[in-house]
């Protein structure tokens, strides 16, 4: 069996079209920007078209003077094609909504549920949005730039010293 | 006629010593220091030596909790939830820089020592320690159980706490609060 010749930036922005603002090569790995109302169809294409099959991840990257403020990441991977791609969405606001991806990929739930407690990012249709790593009760989102460093909520009193 | 058919000894000092060559650990082993703990406790370092080998699997029936790793927010109430799970006598030590202070870690989410939870009675340095730092931990904890009052029966232990702390739970039949020497 032969493998599929390797997926290319300029492969995808084929198939893409204007859904992509930008492409690059990245170490090896296709990246692609794009903007938030584009996001769900172009991983049903990716999903579709080139058999990225495997929802990797999805994180956040906070820049605190940037407008708009935050970059979400997400990896798929492509069992057929043994190759990855990384795709870049900014979002703006102080509690940004994108669209979730829990229609196309079921372990999308817990990882957006882990951004959602790190970053403060909503995903529009997610129904349970619970803390996964943090706890009720939990104020505030830890991996924001702004969340104080030496802030501890514990959950047990403190003993007297 | 044998040599010595009895000896004297003061009651602290005889149950220091047997409830220090008795210590029954409690492994709760959350962190990469577990590593470090099952070295200590198999046959190269052999805490069985010191009467601490072997590891109860449920805190009712052990006496020395080893808290070995980092202790998070999340996790706190596990731990105090074991703690108090303990009978009476009842010692603690923090394995590891992480169990003492947080180690390395300073941020939202890990406890900065166990200490700020439950009491801690030696705390052993290190990232992770080496086995014959607790080794020593060992050995300096017996010293101070073999040197600590050992309040066992009721008179001792009215109105007397250990140094590490901890209520004393009277032993003796309490009727409406009261204890029976006082009725």
């Amino acid at each position: 069996m032969t493998r599929p010749a390797p997926l290319s930036p300029e492969a995808f922005q084929q198939e893409l079209g204007a859904r992509v603002e930008r492409s690059w090569q990245s170490f090896g790995m296709a990246v692609l920007e794009l903007r938030a109302e584009n996001l769900l169809p172009t991983v049903n294409a990716l999903r579709d078209k080139f058999d990225f099959t495997l929802f990797l991840d999805v994180t956040g990257v906070d820049y605190p003077e940037r407008s708009p403020r935050f970059d979400l990441v997400y990896h798929f991977y492509s069992p057929r094609h043994n190759q990855r791609v990384r795709l870049k969405l900014a979002v703006a606001g102080q509690q940004p909504t994108v669209p979730t991806l829990t229609g196309l990929y079921g372990s999308a739930r817990y990882m957006e549920r882990e951004v959602h407690d790190m970053y403060g990012i909503g995903f529009e249709g997610n129904a349970d949005l619970r803390p996964i790593l943090l706890y009720e009760g939990f104020v505030g989102h830890p991996l924001r730039k702004d969340y104080p460093i030496e802030r501890e909520q514990p959950m047990v009193p403190y003993r007297d010293a | 006629m044998a040599l010595m058919d009895y000896m004297t000894t003061r009651k602290d000092e005889l149950v220091g010593w047997i409830r220090k060559f008795s210590l029954f650990p409690y492994p709760f082993v959350t962190a990469c220091c577990g590593m470090e703990f099952m070295a200590v406790s198999s046959t190269l370092y052999d805490t069985d030596r010191f009467g601490a080998a072997l590891p109860r699997f449920t805190p009712r029936q052990s006496d020395l909790l080893m808290v070995v790793g980092t202790i998070s927010h999340k996790e706190a109430p596990v731990l105090k939830k074991v703690y108090d799970q303990m009978c009476e006598p009842k010692w603690v030590m923090a394995f590891g820089a992480c169990a003492t202070s947080g180690g390395f870690y300073r941020n939202y989410g890990v406890l900065q020592g166990i200490d700020r939870v439950i009491p801690v009675d030696i705390y052993v340095p290190g990232c992770p320690p080496r086995p014959e730092t607790v080794i020593d931990a060992i050995m300096m904890l017996q010293d101070r159980i073999a040197g600590d009052h050992h309040p066992i029966l009721p008179a001792e232990s009215r109105g007397r706490e250990p140094a590490h702390g901890n209520k004393v739970f009277p032993i003796y039949p309490v009727v409406d609060g009261v204890p029976p020497s006082e009725t």
